[in-house]
């Protein structure tokens, strides 16, 4: 099945699929007719030199545009198994934002305790129930392999974490409301190698639970992390397939420029 | 080399010349700042030597009268303080409310725009207009008469922008990052608001408030305009009373005076001895000042302690 002359029948189930997608920021249009299925559970990675929309395209995922006026949607982001239309205007996007959860290219922790941080996202949903709270937010520090160095603090400030681990903060916090999917924008690009090789296996770890769809700037870290990989370049998908065939053998031109580093 | 030594010869007289108006600009600037401070601390030194021996425990309870010394600030600085207390109940919450609604809520456009000019032009109306407008409003319109509960409203108005402003500018310091971090967990906007925007933003808030209320405070001119007495020997109605409930708000509704009319109707008596209770109470005045911006200097510092960006 070809669409928009992307091929998008990948052998898996699927946990989202954009149809046609189309993006304007006023009257300029940053993303044209985006097609691309999410696979369930796995990790999706966008790539492309910058300025090419892969940033634009993963905030519609969560509806960060409405928060600024004049922009506008066009097209499908259908969620599975409920088939919600995520960018129709009539979903209302709060909704979409307690189901899918976004992890900034900055470690973006509020001026509170470490315990407050990750609590949040159940506080806005109306959890009254200490017990219940205490219980999700020492599982989402753990799932973001953060609880072994910071149990004996979780009432500290969180803005006396390192970079890294104010990220993996950001990571918990995202996963205690334990969201459909996890989006990332280019969640490394602020740390150093180390904090970035801990917070690689931690995305690889959560694909277990999690479907996961991460911007990256990095190619080794799309290649080393993603089992799909799209390329974006001037708001439209020049290639999608499987991230081993994405770096091996690209099939457009395009592509094999961008990856052997001929621009970009 | 000849040329060379007569080429760097020539650059260190350049360097030299230029070195000496480095040397001459600090000295015009230490001479400016002096002038400022030293004129300032006699001031205040003069206001001491005249007003010091006055301070005292009969100054405080003692309501004006013919004889300097027996006169006091009684009805002065306890019209003062209720006054204040008006002033804040109206312009804080009217105030934040209206800085949130323009940062957080409204679209930026012409009509934003133009209220956004308004209001920094409105910190810089004298307050004298205020007075006017407040005389037809409060004292004609509303009938509120030439009552602590008028010259509160009256001052609320005054400090009103700064409030706004204040709140705008500790609102706008918050990174966009930490917002979109909220709304990303599927917080509403008031939820952004009250949990994260709010907090965030009080130091700034607070610091706004008082330096606000410090200028209240000393104004004069609008005070009088809206008809506050200049010699009063009386205290307004007590806000606690003995029966149920307890509160009272009669004293919204008396005659008043305030420390800086108090001080303005000693000084232009003939009588010396006035003339150093104006000094003593504008030493009270000046202490009252100090204290509220010293308490804002320290909430500043407390709030943005805990807070990094």
């Amino acid at each position: 099945m070809v669409r928009g002359g992307i091929e998008t029948m990948i052998p898996e189930q699927l946990k989202a699929e954009v149809k046609g997608l189309n993006f304007y920021y006023e009257s300029h249009q940053a993303l044209k007719n985006i097609c691309l299925p999410i696979a369930d559970r796995r990790i999706t990675a966008l790539i492309g030199p910058s300025g090419c929309g892969k940033t634009t395209y993963l905030r519609c995922f969560n509806r960060m545009h409405d928060l600024y006026p004049n922009n506008r949607y066009e097209g499908e982001i259908i969620l599975f198994p409920d088939g919600l239309n995520i960018v129709d205007p009539k979903v209302d996007p709060i909704e979409v934002r307690m189901r899918i959860s976004m992890v900034f290219q900055k470690p973006n922790p509020f001026p509170k305790t470490l315990f407050e941080n990750v609590a949040y996202g159940l506080r806005v949903r109306g959890e009254k129930k200490k017990s219940l709270i205490e219980e999700k937010v020492v599982r989402a520090l753990k799932q973001a392999a953060l609880w072994e160095e910071v149990k004996d603090r979780i009432h500290d400030l969180a803005f006396n974490l390192s970079g890294g681990q104010q990220q993996r903060l950001c990571i918990a916090r995202a996963l205690a409301t334990e969201p459909e999917i996890l989006l990332f924008d280019e969640p490394t690009s602020a740390l150093d190698p180390t904090a970035t090789s801990k917070i690689e296996e931690l995305i690889i770890q959560l694909k277990k639970e999690v479907t996961i769809i991460i911007v990256t700037h990095n190619m080794q870290q799309a290649a080393r992390v993603s089992d799909y990989t799209a390329f974006m370049y001037l708001g439209e998908i020049i290639e999608f397939d499987k991230t081993d065939k994405v770096f091996t053998n690209p099939s457009k031109k395009l592509t094999e420029d961008y990856i052997t580093g001929r621009f970009g | 080399m000849i040329s060379e030594d007569q080429t760097i010869v020539q650059i260190r007289k350049k360097i030299a010349r230029n070195e000496l108006r480095d040397y001459l600009f600090s000295i015009i600037g230490l001479l400016a700042t002096l002038i400022g401070f030293v004129l300032l601390f006699t001031l205040i030194i003069d206001l001491l030597i005249d007003g010091f021996p006055r301070l005292g425990w009969q100054f405080f309870t003692s309501y004006p009268s013919r004889f300097p010394e027996k006169a006091g600030i009684l009805s002065a600085w306890v019209g003062t303080t209720l006054v204040m207390v008006v002033t804040a109940a109206t312009a804080v919450p009217l105030g934040i409310a209206t800085g949130i609604y323009l940062e957080e809520y409204a679209r930026k456009n012409w009509l934003t725009h133009l209220i956004e000019i308004n209001m920094n032009n409105l910190a810089g109306v004298p307050s004298i207009i205020y007075g006017l407008l407040a005389l037809g409003l409060f004292v004609y319109f509303f009938k509120f008469g030439e009552s602590i509960l008028t010259g509160g409203l009256t001052l609320g108005l005054l400090i009103l922008p700064m409030v706004v402003i204040a709140t705008r500018e500790s609102i706008r310091a918050i990174p966009n990052s930490i917002r979109e971090a909220s709304y990303a967990l599927g917080a509403t906007k008031w939820q952004t608001i009250k949990d994260h925007i709010l907090p965030y933003s009080f130091g700034g808030v607070l610091t706004g408030i008082i330096i606000g209320l410090s200028r209240a405070i000393g104004e004069t001119a609008p005070i009088i305009t809206v008809g506050a007495l200049t010699f009063i020997a009386f205290l307004p109605s007590s806000p606690v009373t003995a029966e149920f409930p307890f509160l009272s708000f009669k004293w919204l509704f008396d005659p008043f005076t305030v420390m800086p009319i108090q001080m303005f109707n000693w000084v232009s008596r003939p009588q010396k001895g006035f003339h150093l209770n104006a000094a003593a109470a504008g030493i009270i005045l000046l202490i009252m000042t100090l204290l509220m911006n010293g308490f804002a200097i320290y909430l500043r510092h407390r709030f943005r302690k805990r807070i990094k960006w």
